[in-house]
């Protein structure tokens, strides 16, 4: 087999580019698979002392006192801060990180708490020293005095009105409005559409569902870390695994009371974020402890840190119904969304409350959503923030009114398809989409239409969406005398992103993948760029990189002028040659950038876009087949497909992996992945393999098809690719059992303890068990 | 606490370091040595980011005390690559895309290695099973395990 072939590719749109949609080694790849790739983690300078951070044993707790002086005495120690190191902060500031802003206060209390600890791992002093091991001893001899406070655990409890507060400045705001009452829950919001009292009268089949999805983490491999300097002449320099080098540098800034011009980012590779890397933790506190020492400081998490520090996605508690007509079209839906923000709030609910019922054509919509905080991890991005939650109770409304309806699963869903001018009960009214498309791939493949395999075995499908994002992106482009360019972009590449930047921008100069050497630059090397995330670099950091290349060509074409002595106007381009309109005069681009040095200097050429509309939305959808042993209760995937419009595939083996990954994300939150915690508010489970990530063994190959209906807001149609595809898997597994042995699982994970208590109850509800 | 005087050889190389009792040979690779192609992920023998061989032997380097490394042939991901180019699991999993953020392919490659120096031949379950002890969050293992299959067929 070619080494290069790969899944299926269904094109509603343009094909016949030159570079685009082709599969070129990424130009990063050499330096990964040697294992010369520089991350944050192996950032080294001279004089460097490595820290560590002291971290709350208590869910919920007050600290009364903290006494570093034994710590501070300790030889090889050189720098120890608390919270009272960074400086106060308003509660009203606010600094914005792409995919949604934050409070500097919290951010700021999230990196060091002073008065309250908030969650088990909350950090709450660190040491710089000579030594890891040093820095550990020293953590030993911190004395805290805390008074202990009951914890709280669960969305539903945090919302009553006799649990414990967490905050006493946070009341909650009711649909915009401050109620002044102090409160656990932080928000409540509401979209509405329509009117569903009137949409639910007509309908003649309804069905609900109450599901709870359990707290899980992004997972990473690479742990959190991070280096800084801070020079005496006040200038901070931070080496990090970053989503955002930018954002980063906001919030460092924020959180240490420095202008932003005083703090440069310089982001080395990163090992895997899916939004968890977004958000700022150790690098406000390396800087603090070199300030304090005189030396470049080194801080990374262990992985237990990780698990109970940062991260995860919200635990949540919903509730959908949803009602149809007697032919089957969609009447009404209502659904309840209560998320778990940990420490802090601000948690994604509100991208969960846009994505519910966003794979369908509603008429009359309700949805109202809290904002909860609980003594957990404050909640950050997680692939497709929230939408994975909300798809598992909608799908299985939707599989349940097919089944009333007698009507086939995926039928029900292409009736009801969203599509281009549908406006969603948020208010956002579809641009050209590839719902359809998607479901059609579906309908169609003959994964639905194959026997199934094994014995207990079932089918399940679903869908689900995510919006992607626009936000601001730079690139640069310098022109090499020998035709090449170097490509500096601003968007951190967590997982081949450069590659497909640099395509977008050999496709547009007729350049071949590899004539361009594409490269990260920092803050003080290229134009602001937001984050890596909302699924936005390959669309618009890639745009961006268009931009740059119309720049370049429109500077080679004034060169080609002056050379050929002709005017602008009579110079043509294309295919990678530059000709006079007559055609009596040509130079390929190889050729013409030989002439740069002599025909004015230097050719750089140079964009940025914030692309305020044209994003596209991107759509996913799983065919799955799985084997439920109900003795043991073990789910084993059997075959698996997703599908997902990804606009066009600039290079389709990484659109396959990001299909994949959140795939597999999926899959693994479907089935084991889960915060287990006692009622002490102790993670029971910190360990990659306790916590239990899914192995190379859980796993079968996992089959792609890409849809590519182009978005029109793209120079090239893309759509990112990022996240959708994590959203269906929890519901297609739930509805692949549901057909298995017709169990109704309604809990986030499977987990095989719960399989067996289902198959169980339900094995004594029909007088069996005997 | 005085030091602990190591010979080795790393990538067939002979080398000698000095150590505490209580470092790992990941620690001294890494900080010591500057072999930071070798990756921690988790510290606690369950990501296998730190794959390393001993003699031959698959081990995580993060559950191996560095004084234990005495007279042993350590082979890390820097050492699988020649002059004469990449190593053809190196290449393959280029072609085959089978990295997204890269930080665990240093220990897929070295596990890959290791497998495939004992059993020339594997099935994908048993290149799965021999894999599972190396999480990858990114890829899903789709691409990793074609691209192994892929060098294990030519």
């Amino acid at each position: 087999m070619s080494a290069n072939q790969g899944g299926e590719i269904r094109s509603f749109g343009k094909d016949d580019y030159k570079v685009v949609g082709t599969r070129p080694i990424r130009h990063d790849g050499t330096d990964k698979v040697t294992g010369r790739a520089i991350y944050g983690g192996d950032t080294r300078l001279a004089g460097m002392l490595y820290g560590q951070v002291l971290r709350s044993p208590h869910a919920h707790a007050r600290v009364k006192s903290v006494d570093t002086s034994k710590a501070e005495a300790l030889d090889g120690v050189k720098a120890v801060v608390t919270g009272g190191d960074l400086p106060v902060t308003s509660a009203d500031e606010i600094v914005d990180l792409g995919e949604g802003p934050a409070r500097i206060k919290h951010l700021r209390d999230n990196v060091l708490a002073t008065d309250k600890v908030l969650y088990r791992g909350h950090p709450v002093a660190a040491v710089a020293a000579t030594s890891l091991h040093i820095a550990d001893d020293a953590l030993d001899l911190i004395e805290v005095d805390y008074e202990v406070l009951p914890p709280v655990l669960d969305v539903l409890e945090a919302m009553k009105d006799d649990a414990p507060l967490l905050h006493d400045s946070i009341t909650m705001q009711d649909l915009g409005e401050d109620t002044g009452k102090k409160s656990n829950i932080a928000s409540r919001s509401l979209h509405e559409l329509g009117n569903i009292e009137e949409g639910f009268s007509k309908a003649q089949v309804v069905a609900e569902t109450k599901v709870s999805t359990a707290t899980v983490h992004q997972g990473y491999i690479e742990p959190h870390n991070g280096t800084a300097v801070w020079n005496a002449d006040g200038h901070i320099t931070i080496w990090s695994s970053t989503q955002g080098s930018f954002t980063l540098q906001k919030q460092v800034a924020a959180v240490l009371g420095v202008p932003i011009s005083k703090v440069r980012v310089i982001p080395q590779e990163i090992g895997g974020g899916f939004g968890g890397k977004i958000p700022t933790y150790l690098e406000p506190t390396a800087a603090l402890l070199s300030r304090q020492s005189g030396h470049p400081v080194k801080l990374i998490m262990t992985r237990a840190d990780v698990f109970e520090s940062t991260g995860p996605t919200p635990g949540s508690y919903i509730k959908v119904r949803m009602g149809a007509d007697s032919d089957g079209n969609l009447v009404a839906a209502d659904a309840y969304i209560a998320f778990e923000s940990g420490g802090y709030p601000g948690c994604p609910v509100g991208a969960a409350a846009m994505c519910v019922f966003a794979c369908y054509d509603i008429p009359n919509a309700r949805v109202e959503f809290f904002d909860v905080v609980v003594n957990k991890p404050r909640s950050f991005a997680y692939r497709a923030p929230g939408s994975t939650q909300v798809a598992f109770a909608t799908e299985k409304v939707m599989d349940e009114l097919a089944e009333k309806l007698g009507k086939d699963r995926l039928d029900l869903r292409l009736q009801n398809t969203a599509a281009e001018g549908m406006r969603r009960s948020d208010g956002l009214v579809y641009p050209r989409i590839g719902c359809k498309e998607t479901l059609e791939a579906m309908r169609h493949h003959d994964h639905y239409k194959a026997p199934l395999a094994g014995s207990n075995s079932g089918r399940g499908v679903a869908v689900g969406y995510w919006f992607n994002v626009g936000l601001k992106s730079a690139v640069t482009a310098s022109v090499n005398n020998d035709g090449t360019v170097q490509l500096v972009e601003g968007s951190t590449d967590i997982g081949g992103s450069r590659t497909s930047i640099a395509m977008q921008f050999a496709e547009a100069l007729g350049l071949a993948a590899e004539d361009v050497n594409p490269m990260v630059g920092d803050t003080s090397t290229i134009g602001y760029t937001d984050v890596t995330g909302g699924s936005r670099v390959t669309y618009a950091t890639g745009w961006a990189a268009y931009e740059a290349a119309q720049d370049v060509k429109r500077q080679m074409i004034e060169r080609a002028a002056k050379v050929w002595e002709v005017g602008q106007d009579q110079v043509e381009f294309e295919d990678g040659t530059f000709r006079t309109t007559h055609n009596s005069k040509s130079m390929t681009f190889k050729e013409l950038a030989g002439r740069i040095g002599d025909t004015g200097g230097p050719v750089v050429g140079r964009a940025t876009v914030d692309p305020a509309s044209g994003v596209g939305g991107s759509f996913a959808g799983n065919i799955v087949d799985v084997e439920v042993d109900s003795e043991t209760g073990k789910v084993e995937i059997l075959r698996f497909t997703v599908f997902q419009d990804a606009g066009k595939a600039i290079h389709p083996s990484y659109v396959e992996g990001q299909m994949q990954g959140g795939s597999v994300q999926g899959i693994g939150w479907a089935l084991n992945e889960e915060y287990f915690y006692g009622d002490d508010g102790v993670m029971a489970n910190s360990s990659l393999l306790d916590y239990r990530v899914p192995t190379a063994l859980d796993l079968p190959m996992i089959d792609t098809v890409i849809i590519e209906v182009p978005n029109p807001g793209h120079p090239y149609g893309v759509r990112g690719v990022g996240e959708a595809n994590i959203a269906p898997p929890p519901a297609a597994i739930a509805s692949a059992i549901n057909d298995a042995v017709g169990l109704q699982l309604c809990e986030l994970p499977m987990k095989p303890d719960r399989v067996v208590a289902a198959v169980g109850q339900d094995a004594l509800a029909v007088g069996g068990g005997s | 606490m005085s030091k602990i005087h190591v010979q080795c050889t790393i990538n067939g190389e002979p080398t000698e370091f000095l150590c505490e009792p209580r470092q790992s040979l990941l620690e001294v690779l890494r900080e010591e040595l500057g072999f930071t192609g070798t990756k921690e992920g988790c510290n606690d023998g369950n990501c296998g980011a730190c794959s390393v061989t001993l003699d031959g032997v698959l081990v995580d380097s993060c559950l191996v005390l560095a004084p234990e490394a005495q007279n042993k042939e350590i082979a890390t991901v820097e050492g699988l690559a020649s002059a004469d180019g990449l190593h053809p699991l190196q290449q393959k999993f280029l072609e085959h895309a089978s990295l997204q953020c890269g930080i665990c392919t240093p220990g897929f490659l070295v596990a890959s290695k290791a497998l495939l120096d004992a059993n020339p031949n594997p099935s994908e379950h048993e290149i799965r099973h021999w894999l599972a002890g190396n999480l990858c969050r990114c890829t899903g293992y789709d691409k990793i395990v074609r691209a192994v299959l892929d060098v294990a067929g030519s």
